[in-house]
């Protein structure tokens, strides 16, 4: 998902446990929130710096494939509905930072850390927007994978993360419709908007897919993550769910999901489908996607060509106070 | 080789100033002649808006910081909706059809009506900002009087968004005043942006015959008397900052009668994109 | 790197009278930044009409494990809610 490879230490047993560590997990089982000033084992606050700085970086990396087309949006209408959403993603980024900072890392650090490569952001937004139509796919598939993992992400164990979530799923609610609109007036548009979308959907279905990261039924990170309830569910239930959802949704649009294989499978209650191409996601991970490094420029030259700006802040704020402040005595 | 009288004359300047003294200018046909003064005014109005709100919208997911950029977005979706007002109001009173869309998506360089202070590229974050306090001096004296306008529509329109941009005004005198009186860096920044983009504020006070024309009906103020208000709050806010204001008087126009600069041209090109690649398609 | 901006607590009163609620947090360089950006931040769906601002270093909490001593006194004392108390339905609502 938007935390795609989280390394966690590896499920530990009851019998492995600290007495600290045992009452903690209790605590978690019982479905308690866990609150930054409390005791956690150093694991669980780690793999939640990661988990929730990934989240956050991917917000904010996710703005730019969606800024992309604000300044060639059709209408006024759909400007302002564009730009409101890519809006909301970067008060995503800054309410998850914030859960990341109760953890004990501040926000210029954890950035520092995207712009040096040493921390990662969803594979998805390493694709390039190349139509209309991917403003409409992106918003339709992409921040429809995201709520499918944010949902139950609300009820995770981390009180700060949990509150964000729920914040920011409150406003995630439009974005997957407005996507979706803008699929629906291309779907039954010109033959020319028909063709955009079904290409949209063509580039994005398999790297949607890919959101939900590789499967890890076998992991023991995973095991470990969800027994902390930082993780939800397994990569392959939420592809499930996202793959069920959707078919039906291309349907209507009268779009043609790009996999030959993609059948109803009555026994199990869901789709079969084709895996997407892990060396590619790999790939991407690794840098070699089509736009990283683009992205990544793009963030780290906002964050430098601002920094005299926020330094001019603070030197105002500093003088601004003292001129305030009483003189002190000799 | 031919010669170069212009440059080759020592007193070229000298003479230049002679000559404007003893002529008058030609009186040259300018493209809105003979267009409805209600409906070119408020062109003027949804064009400006317009532009401005494209230009602040180009820096979504690019600012200094991510409060600066929600709060950027926040203005930007308030001038594209004083657009959609404006614009819907302008094609209602030219009465051919044209809806708000139709008219920011249809109409090339020469048709549009904003200052060109608006259509300044963004530069950097302060020189965004310095343009964004510029205007919005003048924007908020203007919807002020505007909000007294004989035609309801027009008052309306201004008081909703007049509430808008006293918060705009708000901000950005104060980013404006925080720079200015910041570090040395983003003092020279900020002075910097007052230089380059001051010669482009006269504009807004200029009134030719369709505001005169408007202004006599009661439906718009005459831009001239905007700028006392103006030229205080500016002065007062630059002063604060620790700015220093520019000395020179002389001002760039064209944007009201539609002779804009070099770069409406790509600020269209790319708005318009797909609405002239595809026509008629609905999105 | 340079200084960071701090981290501010952020508390909006909603439309209908109710008591200032925590929202979330953001960063500004002083107070009056604070207000402005909260507007931005967390009223964009016309969620507020007063905002308080509290820096995050400001604010003292009670301790985790005090948990037990400060709130479960409270639980005992049934007899504070309403429920505690059998009142005849002749009686009428009260
Ligand atoms: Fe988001
Ligand atoms: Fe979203
Ligand atoms: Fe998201």
């Amino acid at each position: 998902m938007y935390a795609q490879l989280v390394s966690t230490e590896g499920l530990k047993k009851p019998e492995d446990m600290t007495p600290a560590e045992r009452a903690f997990q209790e605590r978690i089982d019982r479905n308690e929130k866990i609150e930054p000033k409390e005791w956690m084992p150093e694991g669980y606050r780690k793999t939640l710096i990661r988990q929730i700085g990934q989240h956050a970086h991917s917000e904010i990396v996710g703005q730019l494939p969606e800024g992309n087309w604000i300044s060639r949006a059709p209408t006024l209408e759909r400007k302002a509905i564009l730009l409101a959403k890519v809006q909301d993603e970067a008060g995503h980024g800054l309410y998850l930072y914030c859960a990341a900072e109760t953890l004990g890392v501040s926000r210029d650090e954890l950035m520092e850390l995207l712009h040096k490569g040493k921390m990662k952001y969803s594979s998805i937004f390493n694709y390039p927007t190349l139509t209309w139509a991917d403003m409409g796919a992106v918003g339709w598939l992409v921040d429809g994978a995201a709520i499918m993992n944010q949902v139950p992400l609300q009820r995770t164990s981390f009180g700060p993360y949990s509150r964000a979530m729920i914040r920011i799923c409150k406003e995630e609610s439009f974005h997957q419709r407005q996507g979706y609109a803008i699929m629906m007036k291309m779907a039954a548009g010109t033959p020319e908007q028909k063709r955009m979308a079904q290409d949209a959907l063509n580039r994005l279905w398999y790297p949607s897919l890919m959101m939900f990261g590789p499967s890890d039924k076998d992991s023991v990170h995973s095991a470990q993550s969800m027994a902390w309830k930082i993780k939800m569910n397994t990569n392959d239930e939420l592809r499930q769910k996202f793959v069920d959802q959707t078919v039906p949704q291309a349907k209507y649009l009268g779009l043609t999901v790009p996999d030959p294989e993609l059948k109803w499978n009555e026994e199990k209650g869901g789709h079969d489908f084709s895996e997407p191409d892990w060396s590619e996601f790999f790939d991407v991970i690794a840098g070699n996607g089509p736009c990283n490094k683009d992205r990544l420029g793009a963030r780290v030259k906002a964050w430098d060509d601002g920094a005299w700006f926020r330094d001019g802040l603070v030197a105002h704020a500093e003088k601004a106070a003292a001129r305030r402040a009483p003189v002190a005595a000799e | 080789m031919p010669s170069l009288p212009d440059m080759n004359t020592p007193d070229v300047a000298e003479l230049a100033r002679e000559a404007a003294a003893h002529s008058h200018a030609t009186e040259i046909p300018t493209p809105d002649a003979g267009q409805d003064a209600f409906f070119e005014v408020l062109l003027r109005l949804g064009d400006a808006t317009l532009i401005l709100g494209h230009r602040v919208s180009e820096w979504c997911g690019h600012s200094p910081a991510l409060e600066e950029d929600i709060a950027l977005a926040n203005v930007a979706l308030d001038l594209i909706g004083q657009t959609q007002m404006w614009l819907g109001l302008a094609g209602e009173v030219e009465g051919k059809g044209r809806s708000a869309d139709d008219l920011a998506y249809l109409r090339d360089a020469w048709d549009f009506r904003n200052l060109l202070l608006v259509e300044r590229p963004n530069g950097d974050f302060g020189h965004t900002l310095m343009r964004q306090f510029l205007f919005d001096a003048w924007h908020f004296e203007l919807l002020k009087a505007l909000q007294g306008s004989s035609d309801p529509r027009v008052a309306e329109i201004a008081a909703k968004a007049a509430k808008e941009v006293a918060y705009h005004l708000e901000r950005s005198s104060d980013l404006v005043i925080r720079l200015g009186d910041g570090t040395g860096e983003s003092r020279r920044r900020m002075q910097d942006a007052l230089d380059a983009l001051w010669a482009y504020t006269g504009e807004m006070f200029l009134a030719d015959e369709k505001d005169v024309a408007v202004a006599a009906a009661g439906i718009a103020p005459n831009p001239r008397d905007l700028e006392a208000a103006w030229d205080a709050t500016v002065r007062d806010v630059l002063t604060e900052a620790t700015l220093a204001i520019p000395e020179s008087g002389f001002a760039h126009k064209g944007g009201k009668r539609g002779v804009h600069t070099e770069h409406l041209g790509y600020i269209l090109a790319e708005m318009q994109f797909l609405q002239r690649a595809y026509p008629g398609a609905s999105w | 790197m340079s200084k960071e901006w701090p981290l501010w607590e952020v508390f909006i009163r909603g439309q209908h009278g109710l008591n200032h609620r925590h929202v979330g947090s953001l960063h500004a360089p002083d107070a009056e930044m604070a207000i402005n950006n909260a507007r931005d931040v967390y009223t964009r769906r016309n969620e507020g009409v007063s905002i308080w601002v509290v820096p995050s270093a400001a604010i003292t909490a009670s301790s985790p494990s005090d948990k037990g001593p400060l709130f479960e006194p409270a639980n005992s004392k049934v007899y504070r809610h309403p429920t505690f108390y059998d009142i005849p339905d002749e009686v009428g609502h009260m």
